[in-house]
C-alpha cells in the first residue's frame, strides 16, 4: 500500500520545499547555530515524520516554515518555498493570509493553546473570518459545527458553545486540530500533537489524522519524539540530530534498514511492548550548540567514527536513489551491514520475600465537603483511589499502570503517608503506619522513599548536588561530616555521575543528570522501598534506556522493592516483576508481568495493549479503540466502572454488578464479567481494516 | 554513561565567595549601593559634617535660596536645608529600613505558614491579615501611637505592624505554588520537620517577591512616618526628618521651592536605590536566572 502512495507521489508536486536552511539565535553570551543546512521536502497528500530528540531543533523548524521565529532567532541561510512562493521574502500580510489558512499549525499543548476565555465554536470562527471574507454568518457557524463533526467531537453544536476547560485533553486536542483545518489548509504542522495524551486517546487521534488526510489532501508535517507515532502513520521520515538532519527516506526503509548510526541507536533504545528487546542506552549527550566541532555531529557518540568523521563537512550522501533514502554519514554501508543485534532481554530472577507493605481494601477520597455541603446537597467526594489491596514485596519490582486520571500517582503518595487514609489500611512491616510512634514513623520515612517524574521539580533550585544527597544521610543515619561526604560521592559513583558536579546545582545540568541525583538521593540511606512516580517519562528515549539499567542494577544491589508507577507499559514491561492495571481507583488487573502480557485479558488492558504504536511499519494489527473518554472519577458508573467503554461488554450484568478481582490461575487477578474463553482470544484478532 | 560533564572549572574553589561576584556583576545593584552608601554614611556622620546645628534658627536668612552661607538655602524659620537633611536621614532611614524588617519578620513566618499549611490555617491568618488591611494604614498607625507614646521606636512597631499583612500575602501567594513542588514534597516523604521545610526548601525560593516587596515599603515607611509625624504622632520637631520637611515646606512653596525640592530629591535617591537593589537581589538569588543562557 505504501509504494502506491509513492508512485502517485513522484507525479505530484512539492508543496513545500526547505532548502539547506540555517537557523541562528542570538543569546547572551553569543550565537546559536540552532539549525544547519537542514532540507525537508513535503509533497502533496503526504505525512512526513520529523522526529529527534528534545534539542534537536524540531519545533525550531517548525516556527521558521511559518516564519514565527521568536525575535533574538533569524534565518541565516537557505530557502523555504511553499507553493512555488518564497516565504522568506514574504511580506507580513502576505504571511498572515498564509498562516492559519493555507499553513495550519497545530501546538504541542492544547490545554495552552486554547484561549480559557473563549468558546470553542468561536475560537474556529475567528480563524474563518479572518480567512474567508466572503462567507456570511450562517455558512460559517455550519462550517464551524461540520468541521467539529469531522474530528468527531460529539454533538458538534453543544461542544462550540464550550470552554476549553470543560472539554478532556483528547478533546482539547481535536477542537485544536479542527481549528486549523477550518480554512482548507494545504500544509498540516502537527507539533508533537499526542505528547500530552494517553495511549488510548493518542491512538484515536492518529487514527482521525489518517481519516482527515485523505480527505483534505492536505500535506502534513508531523513533529515528535516519538518514533512509534512515525512508524503509525508517516509515509517519509527525516530524522534530526543537534540541529542537523542525519537521514531521511520512507519510513518503511528507515524503520527496518537504518543507514545511520543515530536512527539504529534510536531504535535499539526504543522500548518496545513485548518484543522481549533489551534496550540499548545511547553513551553520552545531544552536544551544545553554541561551539559545533569539526565534522559529523554524531561522531562523539558513534561506534562508527573513525578519524575521517571528525573533520572537514559531511554531506548527504545516498543510499537509494529510487526511494530517496539519504544518510548523512561516510559509513553509512557499514551501518547497513552491521545492524544492531538486539540482545534477548534477561529476565533476572529475583526472589521476592514476604510482604513488607500491605495495602487492605484502601480508599483515598478527595473534596468531601463539609458538614454543611453535604447537607444542602447530594456532594459526591472525588474517589481517586478505590477499595485497593496490594501487596508488595521483598526485592519486587511492582508496576503499576494505568491512564491518567486513574488514581495512580494518588496511590503511591497515600502510601508514603504524604496524604491521609480515607478509608482502609496501610501497613508496613506489619505495622499500621497511622498508628506508627515517633520513632516508628521515622523509621518508616527513612525506609521508603519517593522519585517523581520531572527531575527538575523535585530538586530544589537552590542546593548544590552535595547538600542535596548529604540532607538525607544526616537525617536518617548518624554518620560524620566526613563520612556523609564520602557517602555522598560513592552514591554519585554508583549513579554513574562524575564526582565533578558535586558543588554544581541542579539547574546547572541535564535532565537525565538531574533524575540520577533525585535516584541517588532515593537511595542514600539505603531504603526497602522506593515509590517510582513516572521516573521516565519527561527523559528523552536515548535516556530513558540508560536510566532504566541504572534503576533496575541498583535494584539488584540494594535488594530494593519498588512500585513503578506509569502510564507507559514498555517501560513497565522492562522493569516490573509483577503488575497491576489501575482503572477510575481501581484494580482491574493484577499479576505477572508475563501473565498481564499474555492472555486472558482484562478487556481494558488489552485496549492498553493494542493502543501502544509499534516500531514495525508492517505492523497491520487492527487496533482496538475505547469509546469516549475516562468518566468522572467524582460520580463513577455503576456496576463496572469500565462498562461505558468496554468493547467486550455483555449486558446489563455490566451495569449493575461490580465484578470481584477473580483468580484466573496462578494468582493472575481480572475483574470482569467475561468467561476466561472470551477474555483467552489473542490480541491481534480480524485483520487490518485500513 | 554519562561521561562529558568535562566543562567543569577547577578554579572556583579558591576565590572570594561567588554570590559577592554575582553581586557586583549587576547592575543594577552596583547602581543602587552606589546611591544608598552615601546617604548611609552622611546619615551615620551626622552632626560631625553638618554646617550648621539643624534646629538653630537665622532669622534674618529665611527663605534663603541655595548657594552663599547656606548651600541648600534655609526653611521659613531660617535653619539650613543642608544640615537638617543630613540628620533628618537618620530618623528616615532608621523609619524606613527598621520599618521594614519588622514587618518582614513579622510578615513572612505568617506567610509561608499560612501558604504551606492551607485550608482551615490559612483562611484564620489570612481573614486577620486582611482585618488588618482593611483598616487605613494612617489610621492604625495612628491607632497604635495613641495607645503607646511617640517616640521613633514606636513609630518604627507601628509601621512595621501596619505593613506586616501585605508582605504575608506576597509570601503566601508564591508560598502557595512552590508549596506544590516536587522537592517539597520529597522532604515531606524524607519527614522533614516543618520548620525545616517552611525556612530551608521553601524560603529560598520564594525570595524573590519578597524582597521586591519589601524593597517597595521602604518608600512607603518613610511616607508614612512622615504623615505620622505631621499629625504631631511621629518624632516631632524640631527633630529634623524628610517626610516633615516635605509637609511642612508644601506651605511655604511660593517662598521657596528649595524647602520642598531637597527633602524630595533626598527621598526619592533612597527609595530608587533600595528598589534597583531588591531588584537586583531577586535576580542574583534566583539561581536559575544568574546561569549561562546556554
Amino acid at each position: 500500500m505504501n509504494t502506491q502512495k509513492q508512485i502517485q507521489r513522484s507525479e505530484q508536486e512539492t508543496l513545500l520545499s526547505v532548502d539547506s536552511l540555517d537557523v541562528k539565535f542570538k543569546v547572551a553570551d553569543g550565537t546559536i547555530h540552532a539549525l544547519r543546512d537542514v532540507s525537508l521536502d513535503i509533497e502533496k497528500g503526504e505525512t512526513v515524520g520529523l522526529a529527534g530528540e528534545s534539542g534537536s531543533g524540531k519545533s525550531t523548524l517548525a516556527l521558521a516554515i511559518v516564519q514565527y521565529l521568536d525575535s533574538n532567532g533569524w534565518v541565516d541561510d537557505g530557502a523555504i518555498t511553499f507553493e512555488g512562493e518564497d516565504l522568506l521574502s514574504a511580506s507580513k500580510g502576505e504571511l498572515r493570509s498564509i498562516r492559519g489558512n493555507r499553513i495550519a499549525h497545530v501546538a504541542q499543548n492544547p490545554g495552552r493553546a486554547l484561549n480559557p476565555s473563549m468558546t470553542i465554536g468561536a475560537q474556529v470562527r475567528e480563524t474563518i473570518k479572518l480567512h474567508q471574507e466572503t462567507q456570511n454568518k450562517k455558512e460559517t457557524i455550519e462550517r464551524v459545527h461540520e468541521v467539529l463533526d469531522q474530528v468527531n467531537l460529539p454533538d458538534p453544536e453543544s461542544i462550540g458553545d464550550r470552554y476549553p476547560h470543560e472539554l478532556s485533553g483528547g478533546q482539547q486536542q481535536r477542537a485544536l486540530l479542527a481549528i486549523s483545518l477550518s480554512c482548507n489548509p494545504d500544509l498540516l504542522i502537527l507539533d508533537e500533537p499526542t505528547t500530552g495524551l494517553d495511549v488510548t486517546t493518542q491512538a484515536k487521534f492518529l487514527d482521525l489524522v489518517e481519516d482527515l488526510k485523505s480527505e483534505y489532501d492536505a500535506g502534513i508535517l508531523l513533529i515528535t519524539h516519538n518514533l512509534g507515532v512515525i512508524s503509525e502513520i508517516a509515509d517519509r521520515v527525516n530524522i534530526l540530530y543537534a540541529g542537523e538532519m542525519l537521514e531521511k527516506g520512507p519510513v518503511d526503509d528507515v524503520f527496518t534498514e537504518p543507514a545511520n548510526p543515530y536512527t539504529q541507536a534510536l531504535l535499539a533504545t526504543t522500548p518496545e511492548i513485548a518484543a522481549n528487546k533489551e534496550v540499548k542506552p545511547i553513551p553520552g549527550r545531544i552536544p551544545e550548540l553554541d561551539e559545533i566541532p569539526d565534522g559529523c555531529i554524531f561522531a562523539d557518540r558513534c561506534e562508527f567514527a573513525s578519524e575521517e568523521c571528525r573533520s572537514g563537512e559531511i554531506g548527504m550522501d545516498t543510499v537509494d536513489n529510487k526511494r530517496n533514502h539519504e544518510s548523512r554519514c561516510l559509513h553509512w554501508q557499514d551501518v547497513l551491514d552491521n545492524p544492531i543485534e538486539v540482545s534477548e532481554k534477561t529476565v533476572s530472577q529475583r526472589s521476592a520475600g514476604k510482604p513488607i507493605l500491605t495495602i487492605d481494601n484502601l480508599s483515598k477520597y478527595y473534596d468531601e465537603g463539609g458538614f454543611v455541603k453535604n447537607l444542602i446537597s447530594d456532594h459526591n467526594p472525588v474517589k481517586a483511589v478505590d477499595g485497593v489491596s496490594l501487596d508488595i514485596h521483598e526485592s519486587e519490582a511492582v508496576g503499576l499502570v494505568g491512564e491518567s486520571g486513574c488514581g495512580k500517582s494518588t496511590l503511591g503518595r497515600t502510601l508514603l503517608k504524604l496524604h491521609e487514609v480515607t478509608n482502609g489500611r496501610i501497613a508496613y512491616d506489619g505495622t499500621d503506619i497511622d498508628a506508627m510512634s515517633k520513632q516508628e514513623l521515622n523509621e518508616f520515612r527513612s525506609e521508603c522513599q519517593i522519585i517523581f517524574q520531572d527531575p527538575e521539580a523535585s530538586l530544589n533550585p537552590n542546593r548544590t548536588v552535595r547538600e542535596i544527597l548529604e540532607r538525607p544521610l544526616k537525617l536518617f543515619t548518624d554518620r560524620s561530616a566526613d563520612e556523609r561526604r564520602t557517602r555522598a560521592e560513592e552514591l554519585l559513583t554508583q549513579v554513574n555521575l562524575g564526582n565533578d558536579i558535586i558543588d554544581k546545582k541542579p539547574h546547572e545540568l541535564s535532565g537525565g543528570q538531574q533524575q540520577r541525583i533525585a535516584i541517588a538521593r532515593a537511595f542514600a540511606a539505603a531504603p526497602s522501598l522506593i515509590v517510582l512516580d513516572e521516573p521516565v517519562s519527561s527523559l528523552d528515549v536515548s535516556v530513558q534506556a540508560s536510566i532504566l539499567n541504572l534503576l533496575e542494577d541498583l535494584c539488584e544491589e540494594y535488594g530494593t522493592s519498588y512500585l513503578l508507577i506509569s502510564h507507559d507499559l514498555s517501560v513497565i514491561e522492562t522493569l516490573c516483576d509483577r503488575v497491576a492495571v489501575m482503572y477510575l481507583g481501581k484494580i482491574i488487573e493484577t499479576g505477572s508481568t508475563e501473565q498481564i502480557f499474555e492472555p486472558p485479558y482484562h478487556p481494558y488492558t488489552r485496549a492498553l495493549l493494542s493502543s501502544i504504536p509499534t516500531l514495525d511499519p508492517h505492523d497491520t494489527k487492527s487496533r482496538i479503540r475505547l469509546e469516549g473518554d475516562v468518566p468522572n472519577a467524582r460520580s463513577p458508573p455503576s456496576g463496572c466502572s469500565f462498562h461505558t467503554r468496554c468493547p467486550q461488554k455483555i449486558g446489563d450484568v455490566c451495569e449493575t454488578d461490580d465484578p470481584e478481582l477473580e483468580d484466573t490461575g496462578g494468582s493472575h487477578c481480572i475483574s470482569c464479567h467475561l468467561s476466561d474463553d472470551e477474555m483467552n482470544d489473542p490480541l491481534d484478532t480480524g485483520t487490518d481494516q485500513s | 554513561m554519562a561521561t562529558n560533564n568535562s566543562t567543569q572549572n577547577e578554579s572556583s574553589r579558591f576565590e572570594v565567595p561567588p554570590i559577592v561576584w554575582k553581586l557586583l556583576n549587576n547592575r543594577r545593584i552596583v547602581i543602587g549601593m552606589s546611591l544608598l552608601a552615601p546617604i548611609v554614611l552622611v546619615a551615620i556622620l551626622g552632626e560631625t559634617i553638618a554646617p550648621y546645628d539643624p534646629t538653630a534658627t537665622h532669622v534674618a536668612d529665611r527663605y534663603a535660596g541655595p548657594g552663599g552661607k547656606f548651600i541648600l538655602g534655609t526653611d521659613h524659620l531660617g535653619r539650613d536645608l543642608l544640615s537638617r537633611i543630613i540628620l533628618g536621614g537618620r530618623t528616615s532611614l532608621l523609619l524606613g529600613f527598621g520599618a521594614t524588617a519588622l514587618a518582614l519578620t513579622l510578615g513572612v513566618p505568617i506567610g509561608l505558614t499560612a501558604g504551606y499549611a492551607k485550608g482551615r490555617v490559612d483562611e484564620v491568618l489570612m481573614r486577620i491579615m486582611d482585618i488588618i488591611m482593611s483598616v487605613p494604614t494612617l489610621l492604625l498607625g495612628l491607632l497604635i501611637l495613641v495607645v503607646l507614646p511617640s517616640n521613633i521606636i514606636n513609630v518604627v512597631m507601628a509601621i512595621g505592624v501596619v505593613y506586616a499583612p501585605r508582605i504575608a500575602r506576597v509570601t503566601r501567594s508564591a508560598t502557595l505554588s512552590v508549596s506544590e513542588e516536587e522537592y517539597v514534597m520529597a522532604a515531606k516523604a524524607r519527614g522533614e520537620s516543618r520548620p525545616y521545610i517552611l525556612f530551608r526548601e521553601i524560603l529560598p525560593n520564594v525570595t524573590g517577591p519578597i524582597v521586591v516587596e519589601g524593597s517597595v515599603r521602604v518608600g512607603y515607611a518613610i511616607m508614612i512616618g512622615t504623615s505620622l509625624s505631621f499629625l504631631g504622632l511621629g518624632t516631632g520637631p524640631p527633630n529634623p526628618d524628610w517626610g516633615f520637611m516635605i509637609s511642612t515646606a508644601r506651605e511655604h512653596i511660593y517662598q521657596t521651592p528649595w524647602f520642598l525640592i531637597w527633602p524630595s530629591i533626598a527621598l526619592l535617591l533612597t527609595v530608587m536605590a533600595t528598589n534597583l537593589i531588591g531588584d537586583g537581589l531577586r535576580d542574583v538569588l534566583d539561581p536559575r536566572e544568574t546561569g549561562d543562557l546556554s
